[in-house]
């Protein structure tokens, strides 16, 4: 059996009296591609989030790489430099190049040599076809290059995991192949990956699952192939119905 | 009738030169430490911690919620005393209290204005609270700082008039002494009012002009 990255365990929480996430169980092996998918408001950022410790959890526990994230002994800082994570609003820092953005937590978290960081910045930044933007600031690149910068940010940590919450969402749509085509060469590596998204075709291609959540539970953890096929749900089904009729 | 005799300004031109200066001298030391006090106290606000940042509204409601001149007559007679401040410092210390709760209330404003997501990008990439907050979030909140804090100082040369009360010679008391003196309270009044507007009005321009260049950045 291939070694276990992330282990979800009986995880529950709620807002208030909202049950988000229902005693979710299941686990992502190494080197695997996940994708959440599912309707507005199922529970897949919390769950996303919950990862990296983002959000609190009320029962049950998450491992990543056999650590408690939730357990307060955790020395949650040092855990996170092995979780990347990137959000649908990019959240690059405004005051920083891109250079500045990409370095800043491997100079100040990890410890590198600023030359050490600069390098393995640009090397990044020109796998993903941003050399020449290393200069600008986010405010002056589009949507797809600063998602894209985020991207690089995150891969300049050496994570052995990437969490993505929608990453195109936010995109125009002639932008979003641009990022697509940056996560696929990520998966390409062999990089564990959870991605929360709506691209359908993207998810079908890439994954090795689909976890399908609705109202705070998960319904069905399939491979691709069969979950677009044949859902094993209804309300997959029906969800299915929605999406790919639009 | 009253007659106008402007001669009493040209007369005193030094003495009212020197309030003005000692007007200036207090708010700007006010303001200075005003700073570290409201950027603590803004801080502590902003914290997790509940019982630290209820500490901190107590603070910033409380002396928001004293008048001023009240608050200077207890540092002088009281605090003063005990402390042997002096009028000058009580009157510094004073108006740093008082300065400091609006002070803090800008630095939250300030801190509040940038998304949460900067915070939680930051804490993702393995930084602690007291890195992301010194390295993504308070470099952008400062941007948003400066011009209220530049405004603040404008304020506390207007509320610096109250010193006068507890006998800091500042261009108020100044005022004072000459109308008591010459009886000549139209124009010097007038006078001290133009001087006033003048050191207000021109540090306002002065820091549209420094907001409109850091736009143009
Ligand atoms: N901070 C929060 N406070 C209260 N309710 C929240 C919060 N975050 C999310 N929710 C609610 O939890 C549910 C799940 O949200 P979310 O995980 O964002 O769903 P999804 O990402 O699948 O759209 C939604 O009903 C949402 O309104
Ligand atoms: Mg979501």
């Amino acid at each position: 059996m291939a070694e276990v990255a992330i282990s979800i365990r009986n995880v529950s929480k709620s807002f208030g009296s909202l049950r988000v996430l229902k005693e979710i169980s299941f686990d992502i092996p190494k080197s695997q591609v996940f994708a959440f998918i599912g309707p507005s408001g199922a529970g897949k950022s919390t769950l996303v989030r919950a990862l990296n410790g983002l959000e609190g959890i009320d029962a049950g526990e998450i491992l990543v790489e056999g650590v408690s994230v939730h357990d307060r002994r955790t020395d949650i800082n040092r855990l996170r430099t092995n979780i990347g994570f990137v959000s649908q609003s990019f959240n690059l820092y405004p005051h920083l190049d891109v250079l500045g953005n990409v370095t800043l937590a491997p100079v100040h978290v990890k410890r590198q040599g600023q030359e050490e960081a600069r390098e393995r910045a640009l090397a990044i930044l020109g796998s993903l076809g941003l050399a020449d933007k290393a200069r600008s600031f986010p405010q002056q690149l589009s949507g797809g290059q600063q998602q894209r910068v985020a991207i690089a940010r995150a891969m300049a940590m050496d994570p052995h995991m990437i969490l993505f919450d929608e990453p195109t969402s936010a995109l125009d749509p002639e932008l979003i192949k641009e990022v697509l085509d940056a996560i696929r060469q990520l998966a390409s590596t062999g990089m564990t990956m959870v991605v929360v998204t709506h691209e359908m075709s993207f998810a079908r291609e890439i994954c090795e699952r689909i976890v399908f959540m609705n109202q705070g539970s998960v319904l069905e953890i399939t491979p691709p192939q069969e979950f677009f096929s044949n859902p094993k749900t209804e309300r997959a089904r029906e969800f299915l119905g929605k999406i790919l009729h639009h | 009738m009253y007659i106008m005799n402007w001669g009493v300004i040209a007369q005193n031109l030094p003495l009212f030169l020197r309030g003005a200066l000692l007007t200036l001298k207090i708010s700007l030391l006010a303001l200075v430490l005003s700073i570290p006090i409201g950027a603590f106290a803004g801080l502590c606000r902003v914290s997790r911690n509940r019982v630290i940042s209820f500490l901190a509204a107590c603070y910033v409601e409380f002396f928001r919620g004293v008048p001023l001149l009240v608050l200077l007559m207890w540092i002088f007679f009281v605090l003063g005393r005990i402390l042997r401040l002096g009028s000058y410092w009580s009157a510094i210390a004073g108006l740093a209290i008082f300065s400091g709760a609006f002070v803090a209330e800008i630095v939250r404003a300030g801190i509040e204005a940038i998304p949460k997501g900067q915070m939680e990008a930051a804490r993702s990439s393995g930084m602690t609270y007291v890195q992301a907050m010194k390295l993504v979030v308070l470099p952008q909140a400062l941007r948003k700082v400066l011009p209220p804090l530049a405004s603040q100082f404008i304020i506390l040369i207007k509320d610096s008039s109250l010193v006068s009360v507890i006998s800091v010679v500042d261009l108020t008391l100044i005022g004072k002494n000459l109308v008591a003196t010459t009886f000549r309270s139209i124009e010097v009044w007038s006078f001290i009012a133009v001087i006033y507007f003048c050191m207000t009005f021109s540090l306002s321009k002065f820091i549209a002009f420094f907001e409109r260049q850091s736009v143009r950045e």
